[in-house]
């Protein structure tokens, strides 16, 4: 009998939050499936892509490029530390060049503007949602998720892996800058090295790597500020869980895809 | 038989968000060229009904047609059409706060209609004239606007597609007395301008002795009383007395 008791009080206690949690899923999934149709059925808004292009990659390079720079260095003095004298100089550049390219600027570069697009994003479709400014398109026949959420995402998946090229690029300069600056090891070797350990492998990785997160970052922008409600406060929520959602996914994600691509 | 169509009719509409239910069986037409109120305290589901009937909320359970076609559980596509022929002005405002104040008023010309941005720009500042604004506001952003401005370009905005049926959410509140009666000689002048429909929530009687053909009363999720201005002070329907009267005391008890 008293089992009974506990059991169904397990089960009820487990069961407000499961409903929660699958409503939400599926409230998610419902929301993928839309945005996705409406990114790819006309009419396009190119001048919004445009805009969200230039606010999400050009503000976004700052923070990027010091981001990938000490990221390079800090491998460099690390790979340094780690190897003998003798071994360091050959092995820091191809060290630099893979962490970077594969793992370091499309993790720093999607954090980076995870924190910065992903809560911007969040609070301005919040706040047009909670002013009335989403309903006010419906009715003059604009569809929310085109005019919207349909320019955000692409620009996401076309911006993010820019950055995270150019990134790169930074990464190995600063990777450059420890070992011959600080280190003293040959600058030509360096690059000779650099340019030929280089592989498709590497750059490809981190471009599939930025485009979902790309993807990521605008998407939960997009959501948490779709169905955010009740005004400032309601905003400010939607701004903090959009931040915090697509950080934990980004990270999640980049194993996931490491996995995927490095595992035989 | 030819039967005159209702520009508007709602029939048995339902719509509960979660436990509370908001609409609870609302009957309601508006006719060709009429211009209805709906009266009712604040949340008590007024703001929901004209989402509703543009499609803007999906209803649970009941009917509503426009021109004489279902609109619930129609396929999207359909509707969008007579939802085009809708125009709203908005309780905030609602105004884009990315755009100048004529690119706001333009928008629905330039988006749906396609205009070309100049001719679009010139029909902007017609319409503007109209509720009352010069050239000079054209180009200033929505957020340097005083709320009796941004009313006005809401209502432009609402206006300068031509819609058939006009909504006004709660045009009056937050204004001063004298803005507010300026926005309803704006609304009539607007929707007669028009031959449009008209249907406006509010709870301002002033506003709605002013603007309405007819008078309805929204109480616990259904209209429970509805007539013309004349017959809204002979009533003796309690609830109507009452709020008419803006007293404390009586039927309707109000949720703390
Ligand atoms: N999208 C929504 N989700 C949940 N509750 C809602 C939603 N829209 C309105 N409500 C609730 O419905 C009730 C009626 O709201 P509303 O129609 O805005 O009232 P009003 O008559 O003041 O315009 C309120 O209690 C409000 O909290
Ligand atoms: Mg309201």
């Amino acid at each position: 009998m008293q089992h009974h008791k506990y059991l169904e009080n397990f089960l009820r206690a487990l069961g407000k939050p499961l409903v929660v949690f699958v409503s939400r899923i599926g409230e998610l999934s419902e929301f993928i499936a839309k945005s996705l149709y409406h990114c790819v059925t006309p009419p396009f808004y190119p001048k919004l892509l445009l805009r969200q292009i230039i606010d999400i990659g050009f503000y976004s390079l700052p923070v990027v490029a010091l981001t990938t720079i000490f990221a390079g260095m800090v491998i460099a003095l690390q790979t340094n530390a780690g190897f003998s004298s003798y071994g360091a100089e050959s092995a820091i550049a191809e060290v630099v060049l893979i962490s970077v390219t594969r793992e370091l600027a499309p993790a720093f570069a999607g954090l980076m503007v995870a924190g910065r697009i992903g809560a911007a994003m969040a609070a301005e479709i919040g706040t047009m949602r909670v002013t009335e400014q989403i309903d006010a398109l419906s009715t003059l026949s604009t569809n929310p998720f085109k005019y919207l959420v349909a320019p955000r995402l692409w620009a996401g998946v076309i911006v993010l892996p820019v950055l995270v090229m150019i990134g790169d690029v930074i990464g190995i300069f600063g990777g450059y800058l420890v070992a011959v600056y600080q280190l003293d090891f040959n600058p030509a070797n360096y690059i000779k090295t650099t340019v030929n350990e280089l592989q498709w492998i590497d750059l490809y990785t981190g471009i599939v790597k930025a485009a979902v997160f790309g993807f990521v970052i605008a998407l939960m922008g997009c959501y948490n500020g779709y169905r955010s409600k009740g005004g400032a406060q309601g905003v400010g929520e939607a701004t903090t869980n959009a931040v915090v959602a697509s950080s934990i996914i980004i990270l999640i994600f980049n194993y996931v895809i490491t996995g995927l691509i490095f595992t035989k | 038989m030819e039967k005159t169509v209702n520009k508007i009719e709602v029939r048995d509409l339902h719509k509960a968000f979660g436990r509370k239910r908001v609409l609870n069986g609302v009957n309601l037409t508006v006719g060709k060229k009429e211009s209805v109120v709906v009266i009712g305290g604040s949340g008590t589901g007024k703001s929901v009904l004209i989402k509703c009937i543009q499609g803007l909320i999906t209803p649970d359970s009941g009917s509503i047609k426009v021109d004489g076609i279902e609109t619930v559980g129609a396929p999207r596509k359909e509707s969008e059409k007579l939802y085009a022929t809708m125009g709203m002005l908005f309780q905030g405002g609602a105004l884009f706060d990315s755009l100048s104040v004529w690119e706001n008023v333009a928008f629905g010309l330039m988006e749906n209609q396609k205009m070309p941005r100049r001719q679009a720009r010139e029909k902007a500042v017609e319409v503007l004239r109209q509720v009352g604004l010069g050239a000079d506001v054209a180009d200033l952003s929505p957020a340097e606007l005083s709320g009796g401005m941004q009313k006005r370009v809401g209502l432009a905005r609402a206006v300068a597609t031509r819609p058939d049926i006009i909504f006004f959410d709660e045009p009056t509140t937050g204004l001063d007395p004298i803005m507010a009666d300026v926005i309803n000689d704006l609304i009539i002048d607007s929707v007669k301008k028009l031959g449009a429909s008209a249907l406006t929530i509010t709870h301002d009687m002033a506003s709605a002795r002013k603007i309405a053909d007819r008078i309805a009363m929204l109480y616990q999720g259904k209209i429970i009383w509805d007539g013309t201005v004349a017959e809204l002070d002979r009533t003796d329907n309690p609830y109507v007395r009452q709020f008419v009267n803006g007293s404390a005391s009586g039927p309707i008890k109000v949720e703390i």
